[in-house]
This record gives structure tokens, sequence and C-alpha cells, in this order.
């Protein structure tokens, strides 16, 4: 290094050298947590993508996740995608963007895994295709995973993150609230388990049906959980709303949530209520 | 039937005519025995619930309430339920159920009411337990949109089996100002949102969403061409067991 380089010698332009690295610090070096805003370098996320200061668990494609949870895996129905039944425009090319991102059809990944010794039917949707949205394809994709499940003899765990039902198939995607809801309960009345993982953000339409109808809910920490949206509600009531709004700790003291799971733990505890599933023998009452 | 513009559909459905749910409810049916409370904190304006004849048939009826008066409107929030309105209806649907009553739910609702207090209350867990219940009731569940079905909280009154509109109503997955909010950042392209959206009830029924065109002249004349079409309706429905009813019901959301 040149010692009279005056953008890099701090020694003798101070000045100049903290501009010139203030615009030179190379992008993604840093993180900042959009949750209680600590700065951190990247790699401290760690392996599961947190934040190291408060828990917040980001906002991770549904492929990255899936390798936080195992390695044992087969993937179902991998080619439902839209049949863009409002022509909506420029819809087609925002669903081949968010696939060449994701690589996924369309907002959620589904198969069959392996939690530790346990088989179950997985699903994680993915916040980067189109803020997760709940779209046909998604609800196909979703009431398959649980009908397969039901034939399959298997419980479901199910990761979401979802902005709700997607706009730009209208009503259509309010349907899959019903559908999806529907597979539901023909697995419940198979007597099998639905565990869901609620992760940052699980909103609108998919908190309003399949995240909350779960038998066990657990949520992400500092995950945002919850119906309307912030600005909608700030319009509607004309103040501004506590930061902690519709944080998971908020929804677990509100009675809608059974735990906050960490990521890092999710493997060890999924196996602990799994094997207490597995030990069910009272095969209920055999209606004559 | 003639299709009709977005904007008459829009202005149609958001008629102060259609908004005063109790005068359509006694037009309606021949007696209307109302109830109160969902049993758990409280009971809303916004939703009327109780049991009422038709012909000579009983039947539990549900059903959004805009009301009236400034008032009444207020209360009701412009016809938006809070979480004790939901569970008031699934109180009352339950109770058909039990009680062997078809349920006729009648909506005109811009959606859910977004508040902080509704939020704390768990106002999306209400609308997934109506409609995860809804889905399972063994009796008969005729839904009329008679203005506005705005997303989840309409949803959570029509997981049915025979759905019917107005003319000029409209069912959408948000009000056509949330949607144009969200698409576009401006709440002023409604109209436009609205031809994107397609919420005329021609394109719904296309599409399977809905089962009937109704008439918009119909509510006025006296209700005696849609009270018909209603008994009508609940005769056709005796002819199903709960197990074939229930089976119908799931392959039409199965298939959308």
């Amino acid at each position: 290094m040149d010692a009279n380089d005056r953008f890099r010698n701090f020694v003798r332009h101070p000045k100049d050298a903290l501009q010139h690295y203030k615009i030179n610090v190379p992008q993604g070096l840093f993180r900042t947590c959009p949750k209680c805003h600590a700065h951190f370098y990247f790699r401290k996320a760690g392996h599961y993508q947190v934040c190291p200061d408060c828990g917040y668990g980001f906002r991770v494609s549904a492929h990255q996740r899936l390798k936080m949870l195992t390695k044992t895996y087969q993937e179902w129905d991998a080619q439902i995608s839209t049949q863009d039944p409002l022509q909506f425009p420029d819809y087609l090319k925002k669903i081949k963007d968010a696939q060449n991102k994701t690589q996924l059809q369309d907002s959620v990944w589904t198969g069959k895994a392996k939690i530790g010794d346990y088989s179950v039917a997985l699903g994680i949707m993915d916040p980067y295709f189109i803020m997760g949205s709940l779209a046909p394809a998604t609800g196909e994709r979703l009431t398959k995973l649980f009908e397969r499940a039901t034939q399959q003899n298997l419980p479901v765990v199910l990761l979401t993150a979802s902005g709700g039902a997607r706009m730009q198939e209208g009503i259509l995607s309010l349907m899959q609230m019903a559908k999806v809801s529907q597979a539901i309960n023909d697995h419940r009345q198979a007597h099998l388990l639905y565990l869901a993982i609620l992760m940052d953000p699980t909103t609108g339409g998919v908190t309003a049906s399949f995240a909350s109808q779960a038998d066990i809910i657990w949520g992400e920490p500092r995950a945002l959980i919850g119906f309307a949206g912030r600005r909608v509600i700030e319009q509607t009531i004309n103040k501004k709303l506590p930061r902690d709004f519709q944080n998971a700790e908020k929804v677990l003291q509100n009675g809608f949530l059974d735990a906050i799971v960490p990521r890092e733990q999710q493997v060890a505890q999924l196996q602990r209520v799994l094997a207490i599933f597995a030990a069910q023998t009272w095969r209920g009452e055999q209606v004559v | 039937m003639k299709e009709s513009k977005v904007s008459e559909i829009m202005s149609g459905a958001r008629s102060d005519s259609k908004a005063d749910m109790k005068a359509i409810i006694s037009n309606l049916f021949d007696d209307f025995v109302a109830v109160s409370g969902d049993r758990v904190n409280g009971d809303d304006p916004a939703m009327i619930a109780g049991y009422a004849t038709i012909g000579d048939r009983a039947v539990a009826v549900v059903a959004t309430n805009k009301g009236q008066e400034l008032e009444e409107r207020l209360q009701t929030h412009f016809g938006s339920p809070v979480p004790a309105g939901y569970r008031k209806a699934l109180r009352i649907m339950q109770t058909a159920a039990d009680l062997n009553l078809p349920i006729i739910s009648l909506i005109n609702t811009p959606g859910a009411y977004p508040d902080e207090q509704a939020e704390a209350e768990g106002q999306g867990q209400v609308i997934a337990q109506n409609i995860s219940k809804m889905l399972q009731l063994p009796t008969p569940i005729l839904t009329i949109i008679i203005g506005e079905a705005g997303s989840g909280g309409a949803l959570a009154l029509a997981c049915s089996d025979e759905i019917w509109m107005l003319e000029k109503s409209m069912y959408t997955v948000l009000s056509p100002e949330g949607f144009a909010s969200i698409m576009w950042k401006d709440a002023h392209l409604a109209e436009q949102a609205a031809e994107l959206m397609h919420i005329n009830p021609e394109w719904l029924k296309e599409h399977h969403v809905i089962d009937k065109i109704i008439p918009e002249s119909w509510l006025r004349d006296d209700n005696n061409q849609l009270r018909r079409h209603i008994i009508q309706q609940l005769v056709n429905f005796d002819q199903l067991t709960p197990t074939e009813l229930l089976n119908k019901r799931k392959q039409k959301f199965r298939s959308l």
C-alpha cells in the first residue's frame, strides 16, 4: 500500500480514508436484523440463518430451509404450476422470475421426508416466491400433501411463510383456503397429527386457514404472525401500532401458539412430538 | 341476462338499499327469532343470527349486517365482523347441524374488521375455524351474496353447498381498493382493479365459484321469486343424505 494514498491511509488522511471505506465495503458483508436492527458480520447468522442478537429467523428459500431439517427426502408434485386464469398483465413473467429464483414451480415445496427416525409429509412455503402467496397451484400442492399423507398414514409438518392469498389469481386464490382446509379435515379424521411451524411472515388468508388449523402450532422467534396487514390496520384506527404488534411472542401470549421454537431446536423438538404420537395405541370408538 | 359493467356492479353491491340486512331478513322469512352472543366474551352487531321459517320450513340464518342509520353502521364497522361475530355465526351453525336445520347465510361485508383488538382476539384464527367446521356440518348450507363479499371474512360464511349471487354483487379476494393499493399503491385505481379481478358474477359462475345469479329485482318484488327459489332449493336438499351432501360439498371445493 502506498503510504501517501490519501484514500487508504487512515493516519495521514483519516477523513478521506473513512469516506473511501464507507463507499467500498463489499456488499453483503454485514447484515442488519429487520427486527432488532443489530448489525453483524454475515457469517454470524450461521447454518440456521438467525439473528445472533434477538434470535429472529431470517427469510430463507424453501430449498435452503429443507436442508436445515433433513437430508432424506423425496419431492412430491413438483410440476404443478399456474394456469393464469385471469390472464393478468405481466403475471407469467413474474412467475418465470420467481421460478428461476426459487427453483420451485410455485410458492411451496412438498414431499416425504425423514425427521430423525420418523417419516413425515413435509411442506415448506417459500417467501421468495411472490411473498409465498397462496395461489391455486400452491393450494393444489398443499391439498395433495394432505391427501397423500392421509393415504400413507403420515403426520404432516408444514412450515408457513406467506403474505396471504395471491392477488393475480383473484377469487380462485381465496378458494384455496377452503380446498386445503378440507384436506386437513380428512387427514384429522384419519387420526393423524398435523403440526405447523409459522415462520416470518405468516399473514392473511394463510393465517385465516391452514396455518391456524394445525393440532400443534409453533412460531419462530419474532416472526410476524397476523391476519390484517399493519398498514391497513393503522389506516383503519388512525394511529401507529406498537413495534411488537403481531410478533410471535405476542401471539403466544394471546393464546394462539403452543410454543416459540428456535430453528436450532426444531428437529429435536419435532422428534419428541413425533415419538409421542407414534406411541398412539387407542383406536377410538368403533361406531356400529 | 346482460353482463353489467364493473362500475355498475360496484355501486350496486354497495348500494344503501342493501345495507339494512334486518329488513331483508324480515322480507325473506315468515318469522325470525334472533339470538345474541358468542358464548365466549360478547356479541357483535355486525353479525345477525337466529332461527326462522320460510314457507313451512325451519332454517337457521346467519347474516352480516351493515345497518341503516349512521350510528348502527359505526357499531357494525360498516358490516365488518369482529371475532365475536364469527364465533356467534359458528355457534348457530353448529346448533343448526345438531338440530337438523338447514342453514341460510346472507352476505354483505367488505371483509373482517381490521383493528388491533380483532387481531389480538384472533381474527385469522376464528375465520380458519369457521372454514374448517363449516365444511363438515352435516346439514345443507345455502349462501346468498347480497352486496359485497370480501376476502376471508366472507369465505368464513360461504363454505356452502349452494352459493348464489345477486346480479350486482361482488365476491372478491380483497376489496378492489385493497387490491389496487397492494398492486399499485393507489386505492383510487379501484375500478381498474375490479376490471382485472373479474368481479362480474358471470365469470365467477363460469369458474364454478358460485352456482346461480339472481336478478336484482327479486330482492324488491316482495321477495316472492327469491323465496320460491330458496324453498325449491331446500326441497332439493331433502333428496340427499348427509353423506351425499358432504361428498358433493367436498367435490365442489376440491375442483377449485
